[in-house]
């Protein structure tokens, strides 16, 4: 289903997420998470703009395991955990995260 | 979960672009890499030019995958052969791919080498070791 973000319609695939990468902008992770009913906080910001440039270095969408691992790396242990991930991202914050900040649906994930 | 953890070899003997092979044997492994397996990786044949640096696709029209590579490291897989003739029969050498790294967690984020050249012998040998091949 298009979502709609100040007047422009962007496509999706089935399952939200977007269906052209360079769509995407701010504005595509505010409208998903109000539709989720989430805040967007600037630790949720951290996590989004991570997964970008993540798939701006290797062309993909990480694994949870990989991402929390990442971001312990990057950000400290305190934040590299999923207990810490899934408390912003609470439908998992691959799937979910990714989905806001436009990436395809992480590989591996089923 | 299985009582033991298996040794899995995925072979990878295409070029990378032509034939789906190549990203497809990627996506496997990444998607294998999140269960408890030995992952290892070989690169013979033409597979070697899998991972050569400064791939450019704009004139086929692929998603040039070969940044992903890098990524394997992340993924646990710090395991992955050349062989070395396959190479030298393409006038390519260690210098012509990528540097890819693991970084180990137990020595301070160290980076270390997960390309290792291997002779046409001893890759008999690892794909003779390996519990499971698959081969692209």
């Amino acid at each position: 289903m298009p979502i709609e973000v100040n007047g422009k319609t962007f496509e999706t695939d089935e399952e939200g997420y977007l269906a052209n990468i360079n769509d995407w902008e701010p504005g595509v992770a505010e409208v998903m998470s109000k539709e989720d009913d989430l805040e967007l906080t600037d630790e949720h910001w951290d996590i989004i703009n991570f997964l970008r440039e993540y798939y701006e270095e290797y062309q993909i969408a990480p694994a949870v395991r990989v991402l929390t691992k990442a971001v312990g790396k990057k950000m400290g242990k305190d934040k590299g955990n999923s207990k810490y991930l899934y408390g912003l991202f609470p439908y998992g914050p691959a799937k979910q995260a990714c989905r806001y900040a436009g990436l395809p649906k992480p590989t591996g994930c089923v | 979960m299985s009582e033991s953890i298996k040794q899995f070899l995925y072979l990878n003997r295409k070029a990378p672009y032509g034939t789906i092979y190549a990203w497809e044997s990627l996506e496997v492994v990444l998607i294998g890499a999140a269960f408890d397996q030995d992952v290892s990786l070989a690169f013979v044949e033409d597979g070697v030019f899998q991972l050569t640096k400064n791939q450019d696709t704009s004139a086929v029209g692929m998603k040039n995958f070969s940044p992903t590579y890098a990524a394997l490291g992340d993924y646990e897989v710090k395991k992955i052969y050349v062989e070395k003739e396959s190479l030298e029969e393409r006038g390519l050498s260690l210098d012509d791919l990528q540097h890819l790294t693991w970084e180990d967690e137990d020595d301070d984020w160290a980076e270390k080498d997960s390309i290792h050249l291997v002779t046409r012998s001893e890759m008999t040998a690892i794909m003779d070791g390996a519990d499971v091949v698959f081969s692209f």
